[in-house]
């Protein structure tokens, strides 16, 4: 995956506030997600073109309706590729403890 | 008529085969499916199940549609969460597309009612499922077959 296209798509807050909107509906046509935006058709369209070249919006056929969905995978792609390793740190730091502490535990008299 | 549905889309460097492979060979689908085991013997009409490390049922239902290496649907009930279980039964279909050097994955989870409990208990397991099926594939650790034509090395 692209990650220079999901940081760039997600460096616009319209194109988040439109994420936002599949995230509360997922599989909206392009009139709905229209809906009290202060913006043009073409305008939204473009915007959502940018979110599906990323890969973060996935569109479906539906009879005449194109739907759009939020795309959660590249997101949790950027999550695994940093935060997941602060996490293991802090599990290994964990069980690094609870090994200390378990080999060692201070109700075990010292010799 | 309302739906829940949600879609999660990876693009897997592998050919349509081999990730297909990956999808239905029961020894392999627990490398990335957080451990979980599949049984199944991939008829339609026959009878999947999905079983947690410790032997727990997690999900039953049937397979609907086994079409290698292009479609997979599975009708599909939670069976360790009473309110989940309850909503009955969801669909998901599995669609493999290839496109260049990879094949697009295209996971499509979806129940015939809005607000589904399942679909959104579901959301939040899909997108890493996935992701560790694509890391398993794409490293070399899989025991998948990998391509024939090896890439060059860069």
């Amino acid at each position: 995956m692209d990650d220079d296209a999901v940081f760039a798509a997600l460096a616009d807050p319209t194109r988040r506030a439109l994420l936002d909107r599949l995230r509360e509906t997922s599989g909206q046509a392009l009139s709905e997600l229209c809906d009290g935006l202060q913006m043009t058709r073409q305008a939204v369209a473009k915007h959502l073109g940018v979110l599906e070249a990323a890969n973060l919006v996935a569109v479906r056929r539906q009879g005449r309706e194109k739907l759009h969905f939020l795309n959660p995978v590249p997101i949790q792609g950027i999550a695994e590729r940093w935060i997941a390793k602060f996490q293991e740190r802090q599990l290994a730091a964990l069980s690094a403890l609870k090994a200390a502490l378990e080999t060692d535990p201070p109700q075990k008299r010292r010799p | 008529m309302a739906e829940s549905t949600f879609l999660y889309v990876t693009f897997i460097r592998a050919t349509p085969e081999a990730l297909w492979r990956a999808l239905t060979d029961t020894d392999f689908i627990p490398q990335w499916w957080m451990g979980v085991r599949a049984e199944t013997d991939w008829t339609v009409g026959g009878a999947w199940k999905l079983v947690f490390p410790d032997g727990r049922v997690a999900d039953t239902g049937e397979v609907l549609e086994f079409e290698p290496p292009k479609r997979l649907a599975i009708k599909w009930r939670n069976e360790f969460r009473p309110e989940l279980k309850e909503e009955g039964w969801s669909h998901c279909l599995f669609e493999l597309e290839p496109q260049g050097e990879a094949v697009k994955l295209t996971v499509t989870h979806s129940a015939p009612r809005a607000g589904s409990k399942l679909i959104e208990a579901v959301s939040g397991g899909w997108p890493q499922i996935l992701s560790n099926l694509k890391s398993l594939i794409e490293t070399g650790k899989a025991l998948v077959p990998q391509r024939t034509a090896k890439p060059a090395d860069a």
